[in-house]
């Protein structure tokens, strides 16, 4: 009689543990999810913190105004707001830049999954990937107290802050991001592909760039956008090393200002809660998250689309 | 025949070339690393650790930046571990392979190539602003836990795929729920490629310089922090601060600054490693 009586407890006991179990089994799942979300959230928060001050400095400087105007200059009495200055400063950068990076971290991809014996690559991966990870502001000092005299030794007409020095620097920072992403695109190739190459009397440089290459093309090409997005958003090396001054040129010889390092020097300066010069912080800030989505969301689509499986 | 040799001579020459450009990367690392120590060694003395930033550069000290820097990055971990470890561990374990599954990922690889400056905007209208937090290292932590969670995140997802499926299927057959099998199975197995995660984004933290100048963080700091809502200073700041003075002196202060920061860096990116090849071995 006890004995069944202790045996029915102890299944209720068993019961409620189980219980218990899904319940915080399900609790947990909640609470992840909650964690989850927030990096919906931190997206929600750019859009609308970027949106709602720019709301306020498109209520006084028209959208036409502010994208195809030629002069920037927020800091005078009578300021303008013509976006083109700080974006071509933003494109030349990023143009020079990828001119380094892009072939160099290319050729470099190539070599290590093609070229290299398994003790080179050893020595040389990790190397780039200490060069990785190097903070921007340390490359941003070598560009201004490096790159720039020995720039102006060669060309003496090189402004003391300058895109050129700036851009090698950038390129510099993103040879590794071009050629792990690279390297691990060619290495997804499969052997066979090579055999098939080499066994038609093909050499491995033939089989390198007409078979390999084009098979990891969207790979290579995603590594290319990424490194072009990472030149863009760069901003402690333009900060430091290209000046200042919002300059419609395309002469990397002349100091000029990008949308990043005009966020930071406004940032700097006294611009007081509720002008319009803070606001043109957001609006220019709406504009470099727009354009590195872009950028983001393309280099993905690219991924996908041009994906092959073998 | 003849075409052959050209052919040949065309591969041998290719090759050269390509291990030529594979060595530039080296090179101009080799060169910056040996310019920085040259111009920096001379300033690192027992006082650079336990000074002030001053007006004369054989004075001046780093303390603040350390000081600044190691708060952040404890607050920063803080935030970034939890949130970041629970969101690899929802999509992996425990998320369907739904829309919104799929949006929470494409989010998150966009969240990562967003540039970390308009982070620090977010900061500044958000937790210096809305929240009421002012130019803080609360702030500046709460902006920076945000710039590394998509490192955190994924690391950790990859950890997590990482674990072989018997080991769940062997807690499930005991009768164990999914989030004790998450609790004491999965984290443990993936522990060592979470922490990998965690130290990649330390350094990431310890070297971003852009979103902290966004949220205010001061480049000259005469006292120490004395509580999360305090003026500060970060490592990268102090460094930047010194570079902007005209004097050469400063410079090479600056450079001082530098070493410091690379060799806490590469310490960290040592951890790193050698975790990574336990880990690899481990798992083969």
């Amino acid at each position: 009689m006890t004995q069944s009586a202790n045996a029915a407890q102890d299944r209720k006991a068993a019961g409620n543990r189980i219980r218990r179990m899904k319940l915080s089994n399900t609790v947990a799942r909640n609470i992840l999810f909650l964690f989850a979300s927030i990096t919906i959230l931190t997206t929600l928060g750019i859009i609308i913190s970027l949106l709602r001050d720019s709301i306020g400095f498109f209520a006084e400087v028209p959208i036409k105004d502010f994208l195809l105007g030629r002069v920037w200059t927020p800091l005078f009495n009578d300021p303008q707001f013509g976006v083109l200055p700080l974006v071509s400063g933003t494109v030349l950068i990023t143009f020079v830049s990828g001119l380094i990076s892009i072939p160099i971290g290319l050729f470099t991809a190539i070599y290590l999954s093609e070229y290299a014996n398994r003790k080179v690559r050893k020595v040389i991966k990790p190397i780039l990937e200490v060069l990785a990870g190097i903070p921007s502001i340390v490359f941003g000092y070598f560009a201004l107290t490096a790159i720039t005299p020995f720039l102006k030794n060669i060309i003496p007409q090189t402004e003391i802050f300058n895109a050129l020095s700036a851009s090698i620097a950038v390129g510099v920072m993103t040879i590794p991001l071009v050629s792990s992403l690279s390297e691990d695109a060619l290495r997804a190739v499969p052997d066979s592909l090579r055999q098939g190459a080499l066994a038609l009397g093909s050499t491995k440089m033939e089989t390198s760039l007409k078979v390999v290459v084009p098979a990891a093309i969207s790979g290579i090409s995603a590594s290319f956008v990424l490194a072009i997005s990472r030149a863009i958003g760069e901003t402690m090396i333009v900060t430091i090393a290209a000046g200042a001054r919002p300059n419609l040129t395309f002469n990397p010889l002349q100091s000029v200002q990008t949308m990043t390092s005009f966020i930071v020097q406004a940032s700097q300066g006294d611009n007081p809660h509720g002008t319009v010069g803070y606001y043109s912080l957001f609006a220019v800030g709406l504009l470099l998250f727009l354009i590195t989505l872009g950028l983001n969301v393309f280099s993905h689509h690219m991924v996908d689309k041009y994906r092959k499986e073998y | 025949m003849n075409y052959v040799k050209y052919r040949k001579l065309k591969n041998s020459i290719f090759h050269g070339i390509i291990f030529c450009v594979t060595l530039i990367g080296i090179v101009i690392l080799a060169i910056l690393l040996i310019d920085i120590i040259r111009r920096g060694i001379p300033f690192l003395t027992k006082t650079f650790f336990t000074n002030f930033p001053s007006r004369f550069p054989n004075k001046a000290g780093i303390l603040p930046g350390i000081v600044g820097s190691v708060n952040i990055i404890l607050l920063t971990i803080a935030f970034a571990v939890p949130v970041g470890l629970g969101t690899a561990v929802y999509l992996e374990e425990y998320a369907k392979n739904n829309r919104l599954t799929k949006f929470i990922k494409i989010n998150i690889s966009n969240l990562s190539g967003t540039p970390s400056i308009v982070y620090g905007l977010l900061g500044l209208a958000v937790f210096v602003r809305v929240m009421g937090l002012g130019k803080s290292i609360l702030s500046g932590a709460l902006t920076m836990s945000l710039v590394v969670l998509p490192i955190v995140i994924v690391s950790s997802q990859e950890a997590i795929k990482a674990v072989p499926q018997y080991l769940r299927h062997g807690s499930y057959a005991l009768g164990a729920t999914k989030w004790q099998t998450i609790r004491k199975i999965v984290i443990p197995a993936a522990l060592p490629g979470i922490f990998t995660g965690v130290i990649l984004s330390v350094s990431r933290a310890l070297g971003e310089s852009a979103p902290l100048l966004m949220v205010g963080a001061a480049t000259y700091v005469s006292k120490l922090p004395d509580s999360v809502f305090s003026v500060f200073t970060a490592l990268p700041l102090q460094i930047y601060y010194w570079m902007g003075l005209p004097k050469e002196d400063f410079k090479d202060l600056a450079a001082a600054g530098i070493i410091v920061l690379l060799a806490i860096l590469l310490t960290t990116n040592a951890i790193t490693i050698v975790l990574r090849n336990k880990y690899q071995r481990s798992v083969e």
